[in-house]
């Protein structure tokens, strides 16, 4: 029988980044350890509820006796280990990336690349006009969300969300390869012929804004999203008894979208179709 | 919650959401979670990730019980001869849990004789699910080293409700998995506040924080906050209230968000009883089908969005609701109503916000007393019981149960004997079909919430058949049939689902507009708390011969 | 778990297919008969999950029987293997033997890739109709090549080379492909040249009772007596280090995998020889089969492994069968079992054929693709030696290193590390094409030059003059007829700034068009990238678009562009997951500055 209650004790780890002695806890990945003493680090593929997948290598450091550059994201931090976030080399590969991926794919709607952009130097248009992108219609096969794939960075953290890590629908994966890769159901089934559940956990990851909900697209479009002047209220769902935290955001008295805390014991930032999008009964039209 | 109440005192989930992901078996029993209570499934889902094995235990091979490791298909109405053939394997196979039974438990002996007819082979029989299975997770169950049974309205939904809960009780009893991180025993709320509900006495016989209201001592602390006598009787349970309607004896009613006229098993009765009240009020959101006979219909709000205040989980975690919106029009936010109605009463009730009813309710119940608005926030919901603003208890229940001092151990877990009780309804030649209904993913109860939006996985009311039925009578997927009970009949479209057997079929009651389904349901109720038998009534189906347009 | 499945189904061709390797739905499961067992019991759960493994075994059944890979076969893998049908999609887009559209049951696979076009044969642009256009098939001895695929009942795989352009129009509108030479016609080496890796090659009938005539197993025999740590001390003395490019020490890797408690722990014979240029585990699994199934054993034996795999690369039928002879006379004869020889070691070895993508020969891309994933690599660490193959204590190592460990087993790691030079111990493989007299696998120990290794191949063709010679493939590097004196060492290379990496030595005359070798390498990883990571997806696309404009550049308008290929080839060497990544830039590199292409 085991019976244990065991609080494990984390040791701590000593590091040092960019020249600073840094004390962390056991298993605290560089990207933590980074942005626990204020340094900042851009990440894209990065997201808090998903295992990093560290795919795209903007977040890279250098660490000494490593012959390529980190991912510090899911690197973890080892006794030792010399740190260094911003040399010549990072910000080349930072610059790089952000090129790469702004060359191909529409990061309009990504959080802080203009800033990144500025802050590396990096122009996405160096490429000529005649560099492959991403680009391709909008899919809008059912009410509730729509799939802008031109946005997407390939993160695969949709992937993990709908499949292994939450909520095990499997209705998406990634196929193809290389440039190719790209995200699809089965065949590229639309949404209702596929698995798909429309527990929006894809919606809830995604960092680039190519998982949207209808509302918030059709409000994009229509240029009356505004996000100063929404609220952001946190309360809980008022379907089973399994009590999941939602995020109401609403804009005039209406809500807009559902999200739900990434820290939450409960949800771990995951709702199911109900929780997501079965709010149409409080609208006030 | 009746079952749980009464062999431990408490009358909520033993364990945490977090415990069944650091466990070694998952009995689902009764659930189909993965429709249901989808991100409780979720932890379950962990649970298997980290290794666990799952056993799901239902009539229908449902969406959970396509996850399992075990599927045991057992008849409508057979959980307690499953549960007490486990218990008799469990018993002759020598793997009871000694220590446990004899330190903290009461009547092992009676229980064991009382089973003892359960073999196996009876087992098999009456249950139709094969010898080697029962044994199997019988073995699996009392084997582990941890262990969680979880179920849902697929066993309380029955007119014996109570004593399927205790049946399978006695099966955690027998193997010590509960009381322990890890093991417990999980009934999954079927509503955002049920437990809530119970917590803050809306039962017949409870005060709030399941201060009997027989006790004199809890009464007259409550006598002295609220400054009026409390009455000393127990209060009547939905059931009774509807038997004091067809008695006469109850001719006024006060519903809030509810909607009896269509979440009540023989729903043509329940309204003609609404219809015979004297007065009826009605509080809700919606102008309901209950609303609609009401003689007073006053316009709350919608709890969880437009007004503050907590509500419990099934993990016994209290959380904060919050206002997000303004309620429509004349609207007002319930608690502002009551309060209203009391001043009308000649009552000033003066609450300025909702954290001032909490933190009474802080000051009355004592397992709430360390649960402050603020501590709510801080740690994202508490779990209950939490007596002091400055401890947490154990994420389980009842680890007392494991102590080494007999004091600390507090009362014994009593075995129960139950008896198995096949559905009060059979199955007949008129009515050979076995109809059971349960939610499906999308939809909420009587669909008064979840109608408004526009899902794609929905598809309306259907009765859904086994291919081998749909073949024999003759009906093909999507076919309009007519479904008749012993009580009424409805039409609705044929949905042929290869996770039925042969004589079984399925329902919703989510689009009671449509089909109310609850027209063949049977009104037969548990006597100990009130629920209907949902989950078994006898029906036909019958083909509507072609219509003449088509 | 709740799989949704469409309409579609399989056909019987595709349902036998599946159940022929699958055996027929389990009483119970989802697919068999209903029945009244099935009415009340199934079984599914970690029992379902545990076949995973069998995915890309499936898809290849499937594809074998009828070609391609339809809805309703996807939904009955998906059945059968309880994965959802997005998530086989996904792996059956990720392999380019996989086809999820129709195609006619024959297919025509033409090399065009590095010494199959500087050999004369088809590009992509001329192939003819009905002819896919293949990375290197690996035959590079016989160059040009091409592959045919038919799928039936009896499938047929074949490969032939050299094959003219009327014989590639001759296969492709139906004709069989000539017999195979035999496979020493792929080691020109004399006898009497002091062979140790390859002297049983062509020598040696490939059965058991000639492995054993010829000294084969005493290695084992010898391991069982002196115990695993001894085994790991000996191969770790030698000095053996992995023969696949990175040349990371054998004994190391070995010691570390032995030292794991967690259990079971994995042997992966990775053998999806793809780097352009690379035959020689073909040739030596063709030729000498049993010497690898004995390496493994002793590799098993030493590290505490009781399951091997071997993943073998999708394009070489003759290797496969061969092995899969030796493995079934090496069980009937005990040699693989739960049983064998004196120490009554227990250790089996599956084939996973794989599904044409090379990046399944990096060391953990092998890992999702033998558990029926994608192949896309992990990120490290944690390292295979700690959580590899089913997340479980694994040793990766490739063919030729393998088979060095019987030689180092019995004769003894003093007498290995005696070949060879202080850097590089023992002896080599490079697989020589091109414009040389006598393509074909030849072993030195290291420390030969590259023109010594040049003149074992008999030199150049007549009427050839060298202008290049490509050393490790598309992942290695360019040098030029300056550099014939290089000694053949790890240490030598990198100090002149190149690499040995696979062995390749591709030989270019002046005939070839070096900027066409340059499109087809960038062409190459493009093609090959698996997608994971932004440098490598997207930096393989600039590259090649960055190359084209330069090879139609004038000369004076190329720095723009050549600036932009070092650029792209510092964030792929840096920030890229894998060595896929990592190594694209370095041919295209190496060719400008050392070459002076471009210039």
């Amino acid at each position: 029988m085991t019976e244990t209650t065991g609080l494990s004790v984390r040791r701590s780890v000593e590091l040092t980044i960019d020249g600073d002695a840094v004390t962390v806890p056991e298993g605290t990945t560089l990207l933590q350890a980074c942005r626990g003493r204020g340094t900042e680090v851009p990440t894209l593929c990065y997201g808090d509820t998903i295992t990093p997948k560290n795919a795209c290598r903007v977040c890279m450091v250098e660490v000494e006796g490593s012959r390529t550059l980190v991912p510090s994201c899911s690197r973890k931090a080892e006794p030792g280990m010399k740190v260094r976030t911003d040399t010549e080399r990072t910000r080349h590969s930072r610059r790089l990336v952000l090129e790469l991926l702004g060359s191909s794919v529409d990061l309009s709607l990504t959080a802080n690349v203009a800033r990144w952009n500025e802050a590396y130097g990096a122009d996405p248009t160096r490429f000529g006009p005649d560099a492959a992108t991403v680009a391709q219609p909008v899919k809008r096969d059912n009410a509730l969300y729509v799939r802008d794939y031109a946005k997407c960075i390939l993160c695969y953290q949709c992937v993990d969300a709908c499949g292994e890590q939450w909520q095990q629908t499997f209705a998406i994966a990634t196929a193809g390869r290389g440039f190719g890769a790209h995200i699809a159901t089965e065949y590229e089934t639309p949404l209702p012929d596929s698995a798909c559940v429309y527990c929006g956990n894809c919606i809830q990851v995604c960092p680039t804004g190519a998982l949207m909900f209808t509302s918030e697209h059709d409000m994009r479009e229509a240029g009356t999203w505004d996000e100063t002047r929404q609220t952001r209220t946190d309360t809980i769902c008022p379907y089973c008894g399994v009590g999941c935290a939602l995020t109401l955001h609403v804009q005039e008295d209406r809500i807009v979208k559902v999200t739900s805390p990434s820290d939450h014991s409960v949800t771990h930032g995951n709702l199911c179709i109900k929780g997501r999008f079965g709010f149409q009964h409080v609208q006030n039209d | 919650m009746v079952g749980l109440a009464t062999v431990f005192g408490a009358g909520g989930g033993t364990s945490s959401y977090a415990d069944i992901e650091r466990t070694d078996v998952i009995v689902m029993w009764g659930s189909n979670a993965r429709n249901a209570h989808p991100i409780f499934f979720h932890h379950v889902l962990q649970g298997v990730r980290n290794g666990a094995k799952l056993y799901v235990v239902d009539p229908r091979r449902t969406e959970s019980a396509q996850w399992a490791d075990l599927w045991l298909g057992l008849d409508v109405g057979t959980d307690i001869a499953l549960a007490h053939t486990i218990a008799r394997e469990i018993i002759h196979a020598g793997l009871v849990r000694r220590d446990f039974v004899e330190r903290s438990t009461s009547g092992f002996a009676e229980f064991a004789a009382s089973v003892e007819e359960w073999t196996l082979e009876r087992g098999s029989a009456v249950t139709g699910v094969p010898a080697d299975a029962i044994r199997e997770l019988a073995h699996a169950y009392a084997r582990a080293p941890r262990a969680q049974m979880c179920w849902t309205l697929g066993i309380t939904e029955h007119h014996n409700g109570v004593d399927n809960v205790l049946a399978l009780i006695n099966l955690a009893l027998l193997c010590g998995h509960v009381g322990r991180p890890g093991s417990g025993l999980n009934p999954l709320r079927g509503q955002n506040n049920v437990q809530g509900g119970g917590d803050m006495g809306a039962l017949p016989n409870k005060l709030p924080g399941f201060q009997d209201v027989e006790d004199d001592v809890a009464r007259a602390k409550f006598d002295a906050a609220w400054g009026t006598p409390v009455p000393p009787r127990n209060g009547l349970n939905l059931t009774q209230m509807f038997e004091a309607m067809g008695r006469g004896d109850l001719r006024t009613l006060y519903v809030i968000g509810e909607n009896p006229a269509q979440s009540e098993a023989d729903g043509a009765h329940a309204e003609q009883l609404l219809e015979g009240l004297d007065f009826l009020v009605v509080q809700d959101i919606f102008l309901t089908k209950t609303a609609r006979l009401a003689d007073v219909v006053l316009p709350g709000s919608a709890s969880w969005c437009e007004g503050e205040g907590t509500v419990t989980n099934s993990e016994r975690r209290v959380q904060r609701v919050r206002k997000a919106l303004h309620p429509p029009g004349d609207a007002r936010d319930d608690c502002a109503i009551i309060v209203e109605l009391a001043r009308r009463m000649g009552r000033d009730w003066s609450y300025p916000t909702m954290q001032h009813v909490w933190d009474e309710l802080r000051s009355l119940s004592p397992m709430h007393a360390g649960m402050s608005y603020a501590r709510l926030e801080a740690l994202g919901g508490i779990q209950w019981p939490c007596y002091t603003e400055d401890t947490l208890e154990p994420p389980y229940l009842h680890g007392r149960l494991w102590a080494d001092d007999p004091a600390a151990r507090g009362r014994l877990a009593p075995f129960s004997i139950v008896r198995d009780e096949p559905p009060v309804e059979s199955t007949d030649g008129d009515y050979p079909l076995r109809l059971t209904t349960g939610r499906r993913l999308d939809s909420y109860n009587t669909g008064v919430q979840s109608r408004g939006f526009d899902s794609p996985l929905r598809f309306g009311e259907t009765i859904d058949v086994s291919p081998e039925d749909a073949d024999a009578l003759g009906v093909a997927d999507g076919e309009t049939v007519r479904v008749v009970s012993r009580r009424g009949a409805v039409t609705a479209p044929v949905r042929v689902d290869e996770g039925l057997r042969p004589g079984l079929v399925f329902m919703t009651m989510h689009f009671p507009d449509e089909v109310d389904v609850n027209r063949l349901t049977i009104d037969a109720t548990d006597p100990k708390s009130g629920t209907a038998e949902f989950k078994a009534a006898a029906v036909r189906i019958e083909r509507i011969a072609a219509p003449a347009w088509t | 778990m709740d799989l949704k499945i469409a309409s579609a189904s399989a056909t019987d061709a595709e349902r036998d297919a599946v159940d022929s390797l699958l055996g027929p739905p389990p009483e119970a499961a989802r697919g068999a008969a209903r029945d009244d067992r099935g009415h009340r019991v199934a079984r599914g759960g970690a029992a379902l999950r545990e076949m995973r493994h069998l995915m890309l075994p499936v898809l290849h059944a499937v594809n074998d029987r009828v070609g391609w890979l339809s809805r309703g076969a996807i939904n009955y893998v998906s059945q059968r293997l309880d994965v959802a049908p997005a998530e086989v999609y996904g792996v059956a887009t990720f392999y380019a033997l996989f086809s999820t559209t129709e195609r006619p049951a024959r297919q025509v696979h033409v090399c065009v890739d590095l010494a199959c076009r500087a050999a004369g044969g088809h590009v992509e642009r001329d192939l003819p109709a009905g002819a896919h256009a293949s990375p290197c098939l690996g035959l590079c001895e016989r160059a040009p090549a091409l592959m045919v695929i038919e799928a039936g009942e009896t499938p047929l795989r074949e490969v032939a080379g050299p094959v003219d352009r009327d014989g590639v129009r001759a296969v492709v509108a139906g004709a069989r492909c000539d017999a195979e030479p035999p496979v020493p016609a792929a080691t020109p080496q004399a006898p009497d040249d002091g062979l140790v890796l390859l002297r049983r090659v062509g020598r040696v009938v490939p059965t058991l009772a000639g492995y054993l005539a010829s000294g084969g197993y005493a290695a084992l025999r010898r391991a069982h007596e002196i115990g695993p740590a001894a085994v790991v001390e000996e191969v770790t003395a030698s000095g053996l280090v992995g023969r696949g490019g990175a040349a990371f020490p054998t004994g190391r890797k070995w010691a570390a995998v032995a030292a794991q408690p967690a259990t079971p722990h994995h042997l992966v014979c990775n053998a999806d020889e793809s780097e352009p240029g690379t035959f020689k585990d073909r040739v030596l699994i063709e030729g000498d089969p049993f010497a690898l199934l004995e390496a493994m054993t002793i590799a098993a034996w030493a590290t505490g492994c009781a399951h091997g795999w071997v993943y073998l690369r999708g394009e070489y039928p003759r290797a496969e069968a061969a092995l899969r002879a030796a493995i079934d006379e090496a069980r009937e004869a005990g040699w693989l079992g739960s049983h064998i020889g004196a120490a009554g070691q227990a250790f089996d070895v599956e084939i996973v054929r794989g599904g044409g993508a090379y990046i399944c020969g990096e060391e953990t891309a092998i890992f999702n693709s033998i558990e029926g994933h994608r192949g896309e690599p992990r990120n490290k660490p944690p390292f295979p030696v700690e959580v590899g193959l089913f997340g479980k204590p694994t040793v990766v190592n490739n063919v030729e290193t393998l088979v060095n460990v019987p030689v180092i087993v019995a004769g003894g790691a003093a007498a290995y590390a005696a070949w060879g030079t202080e850097g590089s111990r023992g002896r080599k493989l490079f697989c020589v094409s091109g414009a040389v007299a006598r393509p074909g696998v030849y072993e030195v120990a290291f420390g030969a030059t590259l023109r010594e290794l040049l003149d074992l191949a008999g030199g150049m063709r007549p009427g050839a003059t060298m202008r290049a010679v490509l050393l490790g493939g598309a992942a290695g590097g360019f040098v030029g007829p300056a550099d014939l004196d290089l000694p053949l060492t790890l240490e030598a290379a990198r100090a002149a700034g190149t690499t040995l990496g696979s062995g390749v030595v591709l030989v270019l005359d002046e005939s070839v068009d070096l900027l066409d070798q340059m499109m087809r390498i960038a062409d190459f990883f493009h093609d090959e990238s698996c997608g994971q990571c932004v440098p490598c997806r997207v930096g393989t696309v600039r590259q090649r678009e960055a190359l084209a404009r330069l090879v139609a550049a004038r000369a004076d308008d190329r720095a723009g562009d050549l600036a932009l290929l070092r650029e792209l080839a510092q964030v792929m060497r840096d920030a890229s997951i894998c060595g896929l990544g990592q190594t694209a830039p370095n041919a295209i590199d190496s060719a400008i500055s050392r070459l002076g292409v471009l210039a």
